[in-house]
């Protein structure tokens, strides 16, 4: 017999047939198309980062610091040839004269060139040279847009009243979230300088900006002088720097997608297998028939391979083409949280990576109906109720299930990189698979064991559909059950997620800060503070200063030392300490006594945060010598503190005692809460028309921009989270076609004998409700276990039920069961007996 | 002249099912050959055990004990493909709800045997075939376009298309009325004559049955009556 026979066989037998398969194209197009997109969208963000790192360095080096970089470093950086800028940074309050508004910016003084690489887009074209040239302000547009200002109109920094030159369309060097909080604002240094807002004790950070000529590795020239500048706490980047940083960040949603992708893949297997046994089934006649007239079981089983073959390809492709337009929305979904607009190009190894992968993890799951073609007996052309054999036991369905353990594990490990993580993965899947089989053997047991004989008729019926021969409660509870707990996992972990995170709740908590206060500003501060009927939850002197040495040895004798423990950026930073008689209730002492105050000329104790003193590497009643502006004075650990860094309070590695550093050059912070958004707005402005170097922080409007962040990821999540929820629909639907079969035949002989429509409807509502209510029910306690594991083990989050997620997952699944079943009914209720009985079912 | 060949040669044949514990014999220790060219119907009452024997003696089921040999083979020596080959090659069926591929038109469903056995220039075989049984105007209609009749012509035209030996029918008629029935019944010995096909027929239709030369009655599974006309 020629292969051409079987080919024109599987074409002819197919050609009636497509719309058979729908439910099959269907899952393989979800599947794949979610691979692709995601596959696509990763790859275009990874060429995107080597693409956009330089624009978003915007040089070959930079050098940063929280200090004015020291003359020796200086010397060194200007030896390197090519151009350079710097830029001074600060955060400020900004006062808008034209409608007595003000708003906490983001000052950033260039001098120079800067950008090289990428450039500012502004409005008018002219702003990105008038601001550099005159004392002109180049403007966040979004800032602009809130104020309803535009160029012309004027903002007051500091003591000046300045000209908008025009406003900043894009966003170089950082994402768009988090500029509501603190817009940028663009000014020379000249300008800054004439504001009076760089003082000492102002936060102010430094960036030295170097485009040096293709000649110059900058790498290796960071590598031989990277310990020297870190000594001096600053730090060098350059575009490798930048792109590996990007890499990094991009690595944990990258994994995340993947496992998404794969979960829709996965339950798009199991829509395939389970249309594709569907379609076998309605082909078992046919496929008796030609055995009967002499076709191997080989060839007959080649027939439908081919068929299903022909058709999965033809799906993967469109799934590979609706996978390629879905990245171009992807960028979208993602936009605020991304750095830098992605190009979306079709990025062909990601389609033939998820076409192969796709193509051959499908092709698997369809194996499994198919190879049961072979056991299809020729009998069965003269008997109906000929059973086909067992295909279970077929060694190589089980070859098949160890094919598909494999190809996933080794997707897996290819997307996690980890063998212990691709493995638990593979093994709950299998687990829950077990668990689910297990409950379904004892339900059909435990439902012929105590049979309710007194109950209705149509009641029993219902129930006894489920364990009656050729049921298809296995299957539905499995498949409808593994669909649920794969949906509601995703349901759990990313409401835990979106609460750890969003627990940083307004509450009853402060929600003004105020800082940069001058000394002698301080007592008015209170006073004004007091007259918009505000309370003064916290006033707190913070003097800055750094460590000089600590246990006998200089700094840089530790500095040196290669064998030390400590950590370098705790050695490095310039420390802001406050100084305080008593214990803050966001703190607990959990080592040594905390001593409040001494006298002059005693020994000075100190508290440390314990974290911090670990870092450091010191123990209670270790000395510790620091540099405050230029004078040395030395302490001695006495305390160690564990601080509650949720709490909406400010916070100190290290308190002094009252009685060292009230002389020493400080600045002060307020806390205060206003009671509303109005009331607030008012006494900002008062503020800072009065106190033009004091920054009034708006703390519940940090809070609404973490909402808004979470909020955005919640609905990428929620977007991608979609592919399974479509995919999963597919999979329930597919599976209830399955017992349709089953049903139709019964159905039919017992409209002939009599039962009404509504009987009929009951029947399939008594045993699609049990089955969706039991699957709905393992499906979520599996969901919670699994939930439990990922969260207290991989993400390290605190770990709580969370009703109504499930709940809604609950009714949503047996409301989706009973209506599907009872859809899928409409043909026999609605038809007359005769109609159905011709068309020989 | 030579003694005609056993076609058909069933050797103390047994069938038993079991199931839940229970054993329930439908055919009990048969005997009997089928000469080349002769016409046997297979008779009895439902549950006697017909059908089961015709599944059987076609290769289509195993038996619980005994042998049946087709041209001087026993079937049960072979493996399913083997017996694939076998009844590709020589026997012919038609079945009582003619069991046309609903997916094929009727010149494609009279195609297949030969199709599975190789041969070339199908087409005018099935047409010449399709024109035999009345129907070339229904060459490109599927079964459900054709009425019950129709598609067990077709099913004739389908079960002589490879030129079989021997042509199993199970209850060829039952689902045809009386004309229809009459028609087809003609048209089968017709075939049969022409083609000087060895035929077993299992049939309820006495009247059927007397136009065969041998008569096998069976009656809860044993051979109650083996009579020639």
């Amino acid at each position: 017999m020629n292969i051409s026979f079987l080919i024109k066989t599987a074409l002819l037998d197919a050609r009636t047939q497509w719309g058979k398969l729908v439910l099959f194209i269907a899952s393989i197009i979800l599947g794949i198309s979610a691979l692709v997109a995601i596959n696509s969208f990763n790859d275009n963000i990874v060429a995107d980062i080597d693409n956009q790192s330089a624009s978003l360095l915007g040089a070959d080096l930079v050098v940063t610091g929280n200090k004015a970089i020291p003359v020796d470093l200086a010397t060194m950086l200007d030896s390197l040839p090519g151009e350079r800028a710097t830029e001074h940074e600060l955060l400020s309050m900004a006062y808008i004269p034209k409608n007595d508004g003000s708003q906490f910016v983001r000052l950033k003084a260039i001098e120079g060139a800067f950008p090289f690489y990428g450039e500012f887009l502004t409005t008018p074209a002219s702003a990105n040279e008038t601001f550099r040239k005159t004392n002109g302000l180049l403007v966040d547009d979004g800032f602009l847009k809130q104020f309803k200002l535009t160029a012309g109109d004027s903002i007051k920094l500091g003591t000046q009243i300045l000209p908008i030159a025009g406003s900043l369309d894009n966003n170089p060097g950082g994402a768009g979230i988090g500029s509501g909080f603190a817009p940028t604002i663009y000014l020379s240094l000249e300008t800054l300088k004439s504001t009076d807002l760089m003082q000492a004790g102002s936060m102010i950070d430094y960036a030295y900006f170097h485009q040096v000529n293709e000649a110059l590795d900058v790498d290796e020239w960071k590598s031989q002088r990277r310990r020297t500048f870190s000594n001096e706490s600053m730090r060098i980047r350059t575009i490798n720097d930048q792109r590996e940083n990007l890499e990094e960040a991009f690595n944990a949603l990258n994994t995340f997608l993947n496992l998404v992708a794969l979960v829709s893949l996965l339950l798009g297997c199991i829509g395939v297998a389970s249309s594709v046994f569907i379609y076998i089934k309605n082909k078992v006649n046919s496929i008796a028939v030609y055995r009967c007239l002499g076709m191997k079981a080989n060839q007959a089983f080649f027939i439908y391979f081919l068929q299903i073959m022909i058709i999965g390809m033809l799906g993967s492709m469109v799934g590979a083409a609706l996978g390629s337009f879905i990245q171009v929305v992807l960028p979208k979904v993602f936009s605020d949280l991304l750095p830098f607009a992605i190009e979306t190009t079709i990025a062909w190894p990601s389609i033939f990576q998820g076409l192969t992968l796709g193509f051959v993890i499908t092709s698997l799951f369809a194996m499994i109906p198919l190879l049961g073609i072979r056991k299809i007996s020729p009998l069965r052309t003269i008997r109906s109720n000929v059973e086909e054999g067992a295909p279970t036991r077929d060694p190589l369905i089980y070859m098949v299930y160890g094919l598909i353990v494999i190809s996933l594990f080794l997707y897996l490990f290819s997307i996690t990189g980890s063998l212990l993580d691709s493995a638990i993965f593979i093994i709950g899947l299998l687990v829950a698979f077990f668990v689910l089989y297990l409950f379904s053997k004892l339900l059909i047991w435990a439902i012929r064991k105590y049979f309710p004989r007194n109950w209705s008729f149509v009641f029993r019926q219902g129930l006894s559909n489920l364990y009656r021969p050729n049921n298809q409660t296995q299957i539905l509870l499995v498949t409808l059950g593994l669909g649920t707990a794969i949906l509601s996992t995703l349901f759990i972990v990313q409401g835990l997620i979106l609460e750890n995170v969003a627990s940083f709740d307004e509450g009853e908590q402060p929600n003004t800060i105020l800082f940069g206060i001058e000394t002698n500003q301080i007592e008015d501060l209170k006073q004004k503070t007091r007259e918009f009927d505000m309370p003064v939850v916290e006033e707190v002197p913070i003097v800055t200063m750094r460590i000089a040495g600590w246990q006998g040895r200089t700094k840089s004798e530790w500095l040196a030392d290669t064998t030390r423990t400590a950590r370098r950026w705790a050695i490095n930073r310039e420390i802001r300490v406050t100084y305080r008689d008593t214990i803050d209730d966001s703190e607990k002492l959990i080592a040594g006594n905390f001593v409040g105050s001494v006298n002059p000329g005693d020994s000075i104790f100190i508290s440390l945060d314990e974290g911090y003193a670990e870092n450091l590497d010191v123990e209670i009643g270790d000395e510790i010598e620091f540099n405050v502006q230029g004078m040395l004075v030395k302490t001695y650990v006495s305390s160690l503190r564990e601080i509650d860094f949720t709490s909406m309070r400010t916070r100190f590695f290290i308190v002094f005692p009252l009685g060292v550093l009230e002389q020493a050059p400080q600045f002060q912070v307020l806390v205060t809460k206003s009671p509303s958004e109005d009331v607030l707005n008012a006494y900002r402005s008062d503020v800072v028309k009065t106190f033009p170097n004091v920054s009034v922080v708006d703390l519940s409007s940090i809070l609404k921009t973490l909402n808004d962040i979470l909020s955005k990821i919640s609905y990428a999540v929620q977007f991608m989270a979609g592919f399974s929820i479509l995919t999963g629909i597919i999979v329930l639907l597919s599976s209830l076609l399955l017992s349709k079969f089953q049903r139709v035949k019964e159905s039919v002989l017992l409209r002939t004998l009599g039962a009404s429509r509504a009987q009929i409807l009951k029947i399939y509502a008594t045993e699609y409700a049990i089955i969706g209510i039991l699957s709905a029910a393992t499906g979520i306690i599996l969901s919670l276990v699994a939930s439990w594991l990922l969260v207290t083990f991989q993400l390290d989050l605190e770990f709580r039920i969370q009703y109504l997620p499930l709940i809604l997952v609950f009714f949503f699944i047996v409301s989706l069961t009973v209506l599907t079943g009872l859809w899928m009914t409409k043909d026999v209720v609605q038809k007359s007996p005769l109609e159905t009985l011709r068309k020989d079912v | 002249m030579d003694e005609p060949v056993d076609v058909v040669k069933v050797d103390q044949l047994s069938k038993v099912y079991s199931g839940h514990g229970k054993e329930l014999t439908v055919l009990k220790e048969i005997n009997f050959s089928v000469k080349a060219g002769e016409s046997v119907s297979i008779i009895g009452p439902s549950g006697s055990g017909k059908t089961t024997l015709l599944g059987l003696c076609a290769g289509l089921d195993a038996p619980s004990s005994g042998s049946v040999s087709l041209f001087n083979q026993d079937i049960s020596k072979l493996n399913e493909d083997q017996r694939a080959v076998l009844r590709n090659d020589k026997v012919g069926f038609i079945f009582q709800n003619f069991q046309l591929i609903p997916t094929l038109t009727a010149i494609e469903n009279i195609s297949i045997p030969m199709e599975l056995k190789g041969l070339k220039n199908i087409k005018s075989t099935a047409m010449s075939l399709l024109d035999r049984v009345g129907l070339s105007d229904r060459a490109k209609h599927y079964p459900n376009q054709l009425s019950g009749g129709e598609q067990q012509r077709i099913s004739l035209a389908r079960a002589f298309s490879n030129n079989p030996k021997l042509l199993f029918a199970d209850e060829p008629t039952g689902n045809l009325d009386g004309d229809t029935g009459a028609k087809v019944e003609d048209l089968l010995f017709d075939l049969n004559r022409e083609n000087g096909t060895t035929l077993i027929i299992v049939t309820h239709d006495l009247e059927l049955a007397t136009k065969t030369q041998r008569r096998i009655r069976l009656k809860n599974g044993e051979i109650v009556e083996d009579s020639r006309v």
